[in-house]
């Protein structure tokens, strides 16, 4: 069985999802469902004071006990805010560990500040969470937060929400290369291809948000996904022919031709 | 007294319990968590928490995210 092993714990999915930008919490779990993601990120904020008691919550459309909850520090500009964020995740979570670090460095691009980050890596290993980092593609800082102790080192492929895909592959594949734990592209994938593209190089897995909440069809896209994810990993796994630009070989037997 | 919750002033006649305070912002039951002046107050701790004037809290939830 070909599983996604984070922090000693076995994932049958190799895709993640978020669970932000959905038109309602119904879209979300009917998108959720069809990903087949079991790793679902989620993010940490101030409840609306005089809200309904009888509201419905995240927490009944994708239900922590069916799905492995990662709360994110999304929004966090500075390594206090992220580890404050993730300390209450952690109490709201009932002592849950596993979580997503990101400290971003730029409210227009949305890319990491990875000094913050790594500063924050620090902190919450020692305090004992396992630590899914978010990081630029720079495969030394990718090595740095290995080396600190995070569980999995997530690179973006492209700009969060940009649906660019994946703008340096190279860069990615001396990251994965390199890596002794799971390399996750996070962010940037725009469409099945560009996720199929990740895990041909050889990622452990991707994460995606509004690749799939952006769609036209959301939960048809999360299908796409989850199908573009297993074949790009079969594929990664089959092993791809040599790419051979002049040196064509037909299919089909070269003798036996009628005449 | 006066509580800062969330960022907005609330305030109160008597000095109510953390659960108290709760159960007036119509919170009780929901799954969240409290940082109470930068700490965290785990959810065991909610009905021993008495809170002060000028008290700064925090509650937040999980929601919806990337």
């Amino acid at each position: 069985m070909d599983e996604l092993i984070i922090a000693g714990k076995a994932y049958a999915s190799r895709l993640l999802v978020g669970t932000g930008k959905y038109k309602d919490f119904d879209e979300t779990r009917r998108a959720v469902e069809e990903s087949g993601a079991q790793i679902v990120t989620v993010a940490i904020r101030r409840t609306n004071i005089g809200q309904n008691a009888g509201e419905p919550s995240l927490l009944d459309a994708v239900p922590p006990s069916q799905y492995t909850y990662l709360p994110n520090t999304a929004g966090c500009y500075s390594a206090d805010d992220a580890i404050r964020t993730l300390r209450l995740a952690r109490e709201l979570l009932d002592g849950h560990d596993l979580v997503k670090l990101e400290v971003l460095g730029d409210p227009k691009t949305l890319y990491p500040n990875m000094v913050e980050t790594l500063k924050a890596a620090e902190v919450l290993v020692k305090d004992g969470f396992k630590v899914m980092v978010y990081t630029s593609d720079d495969p030394i800082i990718a090595k740095q937060l290995e080396e600190i102790g995070c569980v999995a080192v997530m690179p973006l492929a492209s700009l969060i929400g940009s649906g660019m895909g994946i703008l340096n592959p190279w860069n990615l594949q001396i990251i994965i290369d390199n890596a002794k734990v799971p390399v996750i592209v996070d962010a940037g994938v725009g469409t099945a291809s560009d996720a199929a593209i990740a895990m041909e190089l050889g990622c452990d897995g991707v994460l995606m948000n509004t690749a799939i909440a952006g769609a036209r069809n959301p939960v048809l896209m999360a299908s796409a996904m989850k199908k573009a994810v297993q074949a790009g990993r079969e594929a990664f796994l089959a092993g791809r022919m040599p790419k051979k630009l002049y040196s064509a070989s037909p299919s089909s037997p070269t003798t036996g031709l009628i005449s | 007294m006066q509580l800062t919750v969330n960022g907005t002033t609330h305030s109160f006649e008597q000095d109510p319990s953390l659960s108290r305070l709760l159960e007036h912002l119509n919170l009780t039951g929901k799954r969240l968590a409290v940082e109470r002046n930068g700490e965290i107050v785990p959810r065991s701790q909610f009905d021993a928490t008495q809170l002060a004037d000028g008290d700064k809290l925090e509650i937040v939830v999980a929601v919806g995210g990337g």
